[in-house]
């Protein structure tokens, strides 16, 4: 494919969201996927389809399945039941190593008694191209990584941050149709780990190739991917793009899981078409929900405000009649850009606001113990039943 | 208190190690005695070694030795490798701990008993296919390499437990079929390990005094077996000679042998462990 061909698959991606096109074939496919280790599921009834040019997160907890899905797709594992596809082709009893998928490992896993050049062209040699070739592939591949000066050198000899771009080129240089990353970033220290992140997503853009990374860091997904399952327990919880899960979270799990939030549990005393009114003991008044809510009066929901969506006002509200919270300031982080703030509701509970620090002050807006009251946009708040 | 704690740490540490080697030193020192007395300093000369090296029968058996030594080593290594693969790389099968016990049974097995069980098997054998026939340099290689073998696949063992199985499954994820992967990856990044085990498996052969005078035959006479023969005549300076030959020679194969590990203990501390920077 040309560069700017490319290019355009990449825009499509994200301008034509083939998941939300039901005429679009998916890539990769997961059909009724469990995997069972002894009586214990690491992965449960998991089905989940995959596009084209995309760059796929699998975010989760530590033991939550994520690796096990993912050597699943490599072909390291097989599935207990279900159906795994590639590219429309069944992967039922296909072995590693001649599934067109490449896996770059958390742990690297390169070859200690070969040196960079020798390890990217490892797999080219498998495939028997003319030695010519290889070596063009190679150097290209590890200009791309920025690695052409270490050529020679062994992996021991390289700083983690290089070991992994030589990870990196190996797995990519086989031009797989499916890259596979276990958490590729999670040896880097932070700042390298950011730069990385925007090189990693640079690189798929280059060569197009379906990535799918496996991490428990949400930012960093949030950052990459162009969409995301949220996992846990061996269950996909939710999937979506960065910000569906953000805006639009549909379980308390994924609220607090991408993202920090404040839970408010309350019960629907008043359903209409246009609003929702819900009544909870931690809050003074009524929560107004600007739109209608599936469910029951008198059934249990929980109100999820993001902690950037609270204003905290000194001076008691005028009206009091709907989203109203006070409580006492309990804690105070200023972090320069912005401060958090966590209020000590006076029913016991805790919420955590954040306020930009948009104009420079004499001195610190709240301090300890100051009585707050906190209001939002009924627009801000999210309903979730579960 | 802790002053006089480390004075009597220290004396142990002294005396144990005057234990050792006061011994091996005076074996050192007396080669180079000149006179024939071996308890009575006279001298300094080279004139045991020069009769050692004109002593046919002991440079047959040394010949002997070094010849035993090197294909048992080396058929340790093909037959200890394979199982030091199987008991740490197939995962759990059935009788697994079964296997392992056996395979490191002959470690803890009294000598006398492995030598005399070899010897019965040897008998048997030859009265029923006639091979082999009689004892000598065949016999004492087998026996040599049953015990060898056990402590090659007990190195090869920990070699791999310790080894990250990402490689070979990358190696796999690669394109290279699982009998590719044991010689084009496994072998070489466990390559330290064998020479160890190689090294240690001749270090043993040499040694070994019971089980080879349980095997051999006319004409094997190995070197432990002629110097326990001649030191029973009585001691002449010309076994310092040779044993002072003998502790270096050990002294050298165990330096490059741990160094050996000491290398691979590293390259795969530092490869496998991504968190380690070092530039
Ligand atoms: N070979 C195995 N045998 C038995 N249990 C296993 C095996 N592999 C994984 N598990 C279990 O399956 C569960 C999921 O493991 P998995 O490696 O997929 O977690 P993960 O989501 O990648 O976690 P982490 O973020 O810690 O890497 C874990 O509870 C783990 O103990
Ligand atoms: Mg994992």
């Amino acid at each position: 494919m040309s560069q700017g061909a490319l290019q355009q698959a990449h825009e499509d991606v994200h301008k034509t969201q083939p998941w939300n096109n039901p005429d679009t074939v998916p890539f990769i496919r997961f059909e009724n996927v469990t995997k069972k280790f002894g009586d214990f599921y690491a992965v449960d009834d998991v089905s989940l389809d995959i596009y084209r040019h995309e760059l796929f997160a699998l975010l989760g907890g530590s033991g939550c399945g994520k690796t096990t899905l993912l050597r699943m797709l490599a072909g390291f594992e097989e599935p207990t039941s279900g159906k795994i596809f590639i590219d429309g082709v069944d992967m039922a009893g296909v072995p590693p190593y001649e599934r067109p998928t490449n896996m770059m490992f958390q742990s690297y896993a390169l070859f200690p008694h070969m040196s960079v050049e020798q390890n990217v062209a490892f797999g080219l040699h498998q495939d028997g191209l003319p030695k010519s070739e290889i070596r063009t592939l190679v150097s290209d591949m590890l200009a791309l990584v920025q690695m052409s000066k270490f050529a020679t050198r062994k992996p021991h000899q390289l700083s983690g941050g290089q070991r992994q771009r030589v990870a990196l080129a190996r797995s990519l240089v086989k031009n797989p149709k499916v890259l596979l990353l276990d958490e590729p970033l999670g040896a880097l220290d932070k700042k390298l780990r950011e730069q990385t992140q925007f090189e990693l997503v640079n690189i798929q853009e280059k060569v197009g190739t379906t990535f799918v990374m496996v991490t428990h860091d949400q930012e960093e997904a949030m950052t990459m991917a162009s969409r995301i399952s949220v996992m846990n327990d061996g269950v996909i919880k939710q999937t979506g793009t960065p910000f569906e899960l953000y805006e639009y979270p549909n379980s308390r799990f994924t609220a607090n899981f991408v993202g920090q939030v404040n839970l408010i549990e309350g019960v629907l005393v008043d359903d209409d078409e246009k609003y929702a009114i819900i009544r909870s003991d931690d809050a003074d008044c009524d929560i107004y929900i600007d739109h209608a809510v599936q469910g029951h009066q008198g059934m249990t929901f929980w109100i999820a405000i993001r902690p950037e969506r609270v204003r905290l006002i000194t001076e008691k509200p005028e009206d009091t009649k709907y989203n109203c919270l006070s409580g006492k300031v309990e804690e105070i982080g200023y972090l320069g850009g912005l401060s958090t703030y966590h209020v000590r509701l006076d029913s016991g509970i805790r919420i955590k606001v954040t306020e930009p620090n948009s104009t420079r002050q004499i001195e610190p807006r709240y301090t300890w113990d100051d009585r707050v009251w906190a209001t939002w946009e009924s627009g801000a708040a999210s309903v979730l039943s579960q | 208190m802790s002053g006089k704690r480390s004075t009597f740490l220290l004396t142990m540490l002294v005396f144990g190690f005057a234990f050792l080697y006061v011994p091996i030193l005076l074996v050192i020192i007396y080669s180079f005695n000149e006179g024939k007395l071996v308890t009575v300093w006279s001298g300094f000369s080279f004139k045991w070694y020069v009769s050692l090296f004109s002593n046919d029968g002991m440079i047959d058996a040394a010949w002997n030795s070094l010849r035993i030594g090197v294909m048992s080593a080396t058929l340790a290594l093909a037959i200890g490798t394979p199982a030091g693969l199987v008991m740490s790389r197939f995962g759990r099968f059935k009788s697994r701990t079964l296997f392992s016990g056996m395979v490191a049974a002959p470690l803890v097995m009294p000598e006398v008993i492995t030598g005399l069980s070899l010897l019965l098997l040897f008998v048997t054998l030859e009265q029923l296919v006639g091979w082999p026939a009689g004892r000598g340099v065949t016999t004492i290689v087998i026996a040599h390499t049953t015990f060898c073998a056990a402590y090659v696949a007990v190195v090869v063992q920990s070699r791999l437990t310790g080894m990250d199985t990402s490689v070979e499954e990358a190696a796999m994820d690669l394109g290279a079929k699982p009998a590719k992967i044991f010689f084009v990856i496994t072998l070489p990044m466990i390559l330290p390990a064998l020479m160890a085990g190689w090294l240690l498996s001749f270090t043993l052969s040499l040694d070994d005094l019971v089980i080879a005078s349980f095997v051999a035959g006319p004409g094997s006479t190995t070197l432990p077996m002629k110097v326990f023969s001649s030191v029973r005549l009585g001691v002449s300076p010309e076994i310092n000679a040779l044993a002072t030959l003998i502790i270096l020679a050990v002294t050298i194969l165990i330096l490059i042998s741990s160094l050996l590990i000491l290398r691979s203990e590293k390259m795969r501390s530092r490869t496998i462990d991504p968190a380690t920077i070092d530039d």
